[in-house]
């Protein structure tokens, strides 16, 4: 990746932390999903820490998941206001940059979301890990990207369609089946120590690795798709 | 269609004719149907550097003020010094230490910053997509003066508008455009001072 593509990505990145600082409407937004997902499921269920441990996985992708199609729709719904994807593509810049960039700013997005989440979920469900927490970390890492990269490419091949709100899950949810499978497994396998998640957080890096060079490639395309 | 380097040009033609159109195909935004888009020889996709755009919408941030916005758009034209940014608000008559976010400006304070973001990287090549509309008269004015330097600098600019009195002794010639047809060109009537 040449210099210029990393400044132009940094660019982004700082600008979108900008418009999110100034608006807040991501954060806003995924977290109020996500906290009413751990409270009405604490309230529907009332699990031993065995239990727990057992759905924690699940339940913890499946919020994030959802979480994240809101932020996604959001950060690209910006770039629309005012046209402004429109000063982006008459400019010289690469595209990559621009979509490294919005991937990036997502996966901060997402991160912080995580940061204020994983506590509140040890807090409402009673939860310890038997298996080592640095496995943990691995997967939120790599189960973030893997939403995040798809997410962010398949929001700006949805972003012009009239019904873009129900758009995104409908392409987004069945290509990311394999990789929440993965991270619940993963995620399950270290929170109760029954297996280890190796096998699954070396499934995810690949996973990462082609959907991230798949989407590096396409997005020219969908950027310019009329 | 053929344009030369360093003309003025108005596009005229009535509601619906293609000249928004026309002007998106040209900055690479739409595809035409049939044909090629060519500048100073190029792909229209090569010489985007060389090309200034201002669309209906002011294609810029309402969580930025004017100069976050310019400074924004500057880096992705490799520009990295505020004094092109500054001149091009001082130019559209922006004050450039306006910290104002540009949500809470006014409609016509969005169109010159508009102009600005079409302008600040010295192009070549200038598409404004009406230009003076929501502008009070005075601001106006100061853009078509702004164009006219342009011009004179050799910089070829393509503009619709519907106020065409502001354009006399500035542009040189009007295009008219018919259902996406050009049907014809003739040379701007000179005002005698």
């Amino acid at each position: 990746m040449s210099s210029s593509i990393l400044k132009l990505t940094a660019a982004n990145v700082a600008k979108d932390l900008r418009l999110e600082w100034r608006s807040r409407d991501v954060l806003n937004s995924m977290l109020f999903f996500a906290v009413l997902v751990v409270v009405i499921f604490s309230f529907a269920f009332d699990p031993t820490a065995e239990e727990s441990r057992r759905m924690a996985g699940g339940l913890f992708w499946v919020a994030f998941l959802f979480s994240t199609v809101v932020a996604l729709n959001q950060s690209w719904a910006r770039e629309l206001r005012n046209g402004v994807l429109d000063a982006y593509r008459v400019s010289p810049s690469a595209p990559e940059s621009l979509f490294f960039g919005k991937c990036l700013g997502n996966f901060i997005f997402v991160a912080v979301l995580e940061c204020i989440m994983v506590p509140l979920f040890v807090l409402f469900y009673n939860l310890s890990s038997v298996g080592p927490l640095w496995q943990l970390a691995v997967v939120l890492f790599l189960g973030t990207w893997a939403l995040v990269i798809n997410g962010t490419f398949f929001a700006a091949m949805s972003i012009r369609t009239r019904n873009r709100e129900l758009m995104l899950p409908l392409l987004l949810l069945p290509i990311s089946i394999p990789a929440v499978l993965t991270m619940v497994g993963a995620t399950t396998g270290v929170l109760t120590g029954e297996s280890s998640p190796v096998p699954q957080i070396k499934f995810l890096a690949v996973y990462c690795v082609v959907f991230t060079t798949v989407c590096f490639l396409l997005f020219e395309t969908v950027l310019n798709a009329e | 269609m053929e344009l030369d380097a360093g003309r003025f040009y108005v596009l005229r033609g009535e509601n619906g004719a293609g000249k928004s159109t026309l002007m998106r195909i040209i900055a690479g935004l739409s595809q035409p149907t049939q044909g090629e888009v060519r500048i100073f020889g190029m792909k229209n996709r090569e010489a985007l550097d060389r090309l200034g755009y201002m669309a209906h919408a002011p294609l810029v941030y309402d969580e930025l003020s004017g100069m976050e916005n310019l400074r924004f758009f500057a880096q992705l034209y490799g520009i990295a010094s505020d004094a092109p940014l500054d001149e091009a608000m001082r130019r559209v008559g922006l004050d450039p230490k306006l910290t104002r976010r540009v949500g809470q400006y006014s409609q016509g304070m969005r169109q010159r910053l508009s102009v600005a973001r079409a302008i600040f990287h010295s192009p070549s090549l200038v598409l404004l997509d009406e230009p003076f509309s929501n502008v009070d008269p005075e601001s106006a004015n100061q853009i078509a003066q702004l164009l006219a330097d342009m011009r004179s600098f050799g910089t070829t600019i393509l503009l619709i508008t519907h106020q065409l009195g502001l354009l006399a002794n500035i542009a040189d010639e009007f295009l008219f455009l018919s259902a996406g047809q050009l049907v014809s060109r003739s040379p701007v009537p000179q005002v005698q001072a």
